[in-house]
């Protein structure tokens, strides 16, 4: 499946009795998930704008998100940019443990693999505390679904903290998901059930969905925090 | 490794009933499974249409079948439906209706049926998804059917669940249990409907089989394709809108809640808009509308082209509508809205679209017209309910210009002009789409052919019947009576149409009763009907190149090979009036 290309035209592509595209129908089918996925996204992601636009004030993002682990410094998104980058690095190591699944390469594939679940475990427990400190909010009170201390002057606009909520846990589900299903892949690849199978497409499948995850949170990033 | 190479399995290994009728991953099986699921979902939607009309016509009357088919929580101490259970009845006849009938069943049906039959494949790209879809959707239904009879009452707030009434228990009971059961039902409904369409979309590109060009495909298929991309485009919209609502219900946030007064104290909520909900739903639901309609559309050009012998007209033409109607559907959902106090540009830009949709529809009425023009027409039940689609297509297409103009839809908006138009247009059309299906392919379903005079006594009662119950109910909407209203008593402007109200209530009952002769008619036949031969119709697809009883597997031998398009009727340099598409090109013969 990897290495050759065979050139065909488009007629004999879409004459029947192949795949087109030349792909097999479970990739084609997470290519086609993915779509409908960032669909749902996509509508949580217009709501989002749609409430900014329509709100009378917004709490900036600057002024929410500045704390540090171990510091006292005001480091306004400095953490969730780090956040970013550890998300984008594990895209890069999937990356390579597609190619290495390429190559049949067992040790490789499970060495970066291993690398982005290590990379989805360390976004995870950075959320966690994302979310710690979002929650403990500040001398408004704590943060909940039905309370936003970040916006004193208009304290009726609780979709801040809704959409906050919202929709980084549900993005915080996907990289949970992701993560499992990595883990599951990565002990399959070690019993050696890919190299058995001649060929290591569940990892390319699994990568789809991890870019895919990444993008999305590359979204997230910039409407909930930037924008 | 081929996209065929893990299909070639043989169909001779053992399967015990379990595996064989309920676990099946026999798309066949499945696609038995999905229509005898929708059939008692279509039940129960026409006893709750049935009974709420009885509401409407006769509103000081008790009924006891009311209490029989609803158990006492329906009913006041004067035998009388309880106004808040009327809004449950009307709300869940149009969920199931809707999603469970004509999307689930209509899709679950002949798309698992005819995809890989037509295409010329062994079974669905995946099995095993194709079976859970069906499960998810049988499951779904029984939560569905479940939430009728929790004490609080079901889901109330109309099928489109619009915010606030949707969310607030204190404003009506059905948004408690009931509203949660129901968003629980659809969320199963639409995984399944998700995994569904993976595997339609999936299985029409990648397992054609040799020879079957896209553009030598039955125009089923390309209805088919084009409903199954809608399905994964627009599906996930509504998951967005209904998990907001959610939390909104349950969680206390105020994603649609603004600032609400119920019962003299407000609610904490504020901040959101409703207005939210209805774009991202209506973003789904007008897509929706052509999930139904399409795959209805798709049987029908391969039906009437079959029973007139003749080439369907102008094929490409049909698959350039097909495809434009897909695309605009995703354009319009704003006309669903004008009453919303939308800017009134942004209306005209909806209004535009809106009617460019006239444009694809009527080339594919026309289209049915002029293929119908001349032929060698066969009568069969199931032309019958396809001409029978072309006509309500057309009425209730009419009506549906008038409602693209914002200026003469803000007038009607919810009357039932409005409930008049989509009945005609979508729901009969539909169903009329889904009877011709089952009355054409019955034969390759059970090996056995349905009876062809009850057949035709079904069809005129039930065209009769529909036309009885929707074309009134026009008059009753511009007459001004607004939809889902309890009662329409109160209001003496509307005294004159009570009448018209009865005639519609007596045709409904008279229509829902006619489906017996039809469900009598199924079941009977799967057992005693006349057995059918290979290809009763003489069509040219290759669904009646396989064995009468197909394995799983389809065909005995090595697939068909394909040489031309689905549409050589009456070729004039062949001697039969059909020739299938596995028959190769003669010399010198022009094909497709």
């Amino acid at each position: 499946m990897a290495g050759h290309v065979e050139k065909v035209d488009a007629a004999t592509a879409w004459g029947g009795g192949r795949s087109p595209f030349n792909v097999t129908y479970g990739k084609m089918m997470m290519w086609f998930f993915l779509v409908s996925d960032a669909l749902t996204f996509g509508g949580f992601l217009i709501s989002l704008g749609f409430a900014k636009a329509s709100a009378d004030s917004w709490p900036i993002a600057e002024k929410v998100f500045f704390h540090f682990p171990f510091t006292h410094a005001e480091l306004p998104l400095i953490y969730v940019a780090l956040m970013t980058f550890i998300l984008i690095v594990s895209s890069v190591t999937m990356v390579l443990a597609v190619e290495a699944g390429h190559r049949m390469d067992k040790a490789g594939v499970q060495k970066w693999l291993g690398w982005t679940i290590v990379g989805g475990a360390i976004f995870l427990g950075s959320q966690a505390w994302e979310w710690y400190t979002f929650i403990n909010g500040n001398e408004h009170g704590m943060a909940t679904l039905t309370w936003n201390p970040y916006l004193p002057e208009n304290p009726g606009e609780i979709r801040y903290t809704n959409f906050f909520f919202f929709v980084t846990g549900f993005h915080g589900f996907h990289v949970f998901t992701g993560v499992i299903i990595n883990a599951v892949v990565w002990l399959q690849v070690k019993k050696g059930i890919m190299h058995e199978r001649g060929h290591y497409e569940m990892v390319e499948k699994v990568g789809l969905y991890w870019h895919f995850v990444d993008l999305v949170w590359v979204f997230v990033f910039t409407f909930f925090y930037l924008v | 490794m081929g996209a065929h190479s893990t299909h070639a399995h043989g169909h001779h290994h053992h399967e015990s009933f379990i595996t064989k009728y309920i676990f099946s991953q026999d798309h066949k099986m499945i696609s038995k499974q999905f229509l005898i699921t929708a059939m008692v979902m279509g039940v129960f939607a026409v006893i709750l249409s049935v009974l709420f009309r009885l509401q409407i016509a006769w509103p000081e009357e008790s009924f006891e079948s009311m209490k029989f088919f609803l158990g006492e929580d329906y009913v006041d101490q004067n035998g009388l439906l309880k106004p808040d259970r009327y809004l449950a009845l009307v709300t869940i006849h149009g969920t199931i209706m809707v999603f469970f009938v004509l999307t689930g069943g209509l899709s679950g049906t002949f798309f698992n049926l005819l995809i890989p039959l037509q295409v010329g494949a062994r079974d669905m790209a995946s099995g095993f998804l194709n079976m859970l879809s069906y499960w998810l959707f049988a499951l779904a239904s029984a939560v569905m059917l479940f939430s009728l009879w929790v004490e609080s009452g079901p889901a109330s707030a109309g099928w489109t669940i619009y915010p606030p009434l949707s969310i607030l228990e204190e404003a009506i009971p059905g948004s408690g249990l009931g509203m949660t059961l129901w968003l629980v039902s659809m969320t199963m409904f639409i995984a399944s409907s998700l995994l569904g369409g993976l595997n339609y979309v999936v299985t029409i590109i990648n397992l054609r089989t040799v020879g079957m060009k896209m553009t030598r495909m039955p125009l089923t298929m390309w209805a088919f394709l084009t409903t199954a991309i809608l399905g994964v485009l627009s599906f996930p919209v509504l998951v967005s809108a209904v998990a907001l609502l959610l939390m909104d219900k349950s969680f206390g946030t105020s994603f649609y809640l603004s600032d609400i007064f119920v019962g003299g104290e407000a609610l904490d909520a504020s901040g959101g808009s409703p207005i939210l909900f209805q774009h991202l739903f209506w973003f789904l639901g007008h897509p929706e509308v052509y999930i139904v309609l399409l795959p209805a559309l798709g049987i029908t050009s391969e039906i009437v082209a079959t029973n007139s012998r003749k080439p369907i007209f102008g094929y490409r033409a049909m698959i350039g509508s097909i495809l434009a109607i897909g695309f605009l559907s995703f354009i319009v959902w704003g006309h669903h809205m004008f009453v919303t106090g939308m800017n009134p540009f942004i209306g005209g830009v909806f209004v535009f679209t809106t009617l460019l949709i006239a444009i694809p529809s009527a080339v594919k009425a026309f289209n049915y017209i002029t293929t119908l023009w001349k032929g060698s027409i066969h009568y069969t039940p199931a032309m019958l309910f396809s001409i029978g689609l072309v006509s309500t297509f057309i009425t209730g297409g009419l009506t549906g210009i008038i409602l693209a103009d914002a200026t003469l839809d803000i007038p009607v908006h919810d009357t039932y002009f409005v409930v008049a138009h989509f009945h005609i247009v979508m729901g009969l059309s539909a169903i009329y789409g889904m009877f011709a299906g089952v009355y054409h392919w019955f034969p390759k379903m059970y090996g056995r052919m349905m009876n062809k005079k009850l057949g035709y006594l079904h069809f005129w009662l039930t065209m009769i019947c529909g036309y009885g119950v929707f074309f009134p109910m026009h008059f009753v909407g511009l007459a001004g009576s607004p939809r889902r209203y309890y009662s329409y008593t109160e209001f003496p402007f509307l005294d004159h149409v009570q009448d018209l109200n009865e005639v519609i209530t007596f045709f409904a009952i008279i229509g829902g009763l006619a489906q017996i002769v039809f469900f009598y008619n199924y079941f009977y036949s799967i057992w005693n009907g006349p057995k059918a031969t290979k290809n009763p119709w003489r069509s040219n697809t290759l669904e009646w190149t396989t064995p009468v009883n197909p394995g799983h597997g389809n065909w005995d031998g090595p697939l068909p090979v394909v040489h031309r398009w689905a549409y050589d009727y009456s070729n004039p340099e062949h001697e039969e009036d059909f020739v299938p598409q596995t028959v190769p090109l003669k010399e010198g013969e022009h094909g497709h």
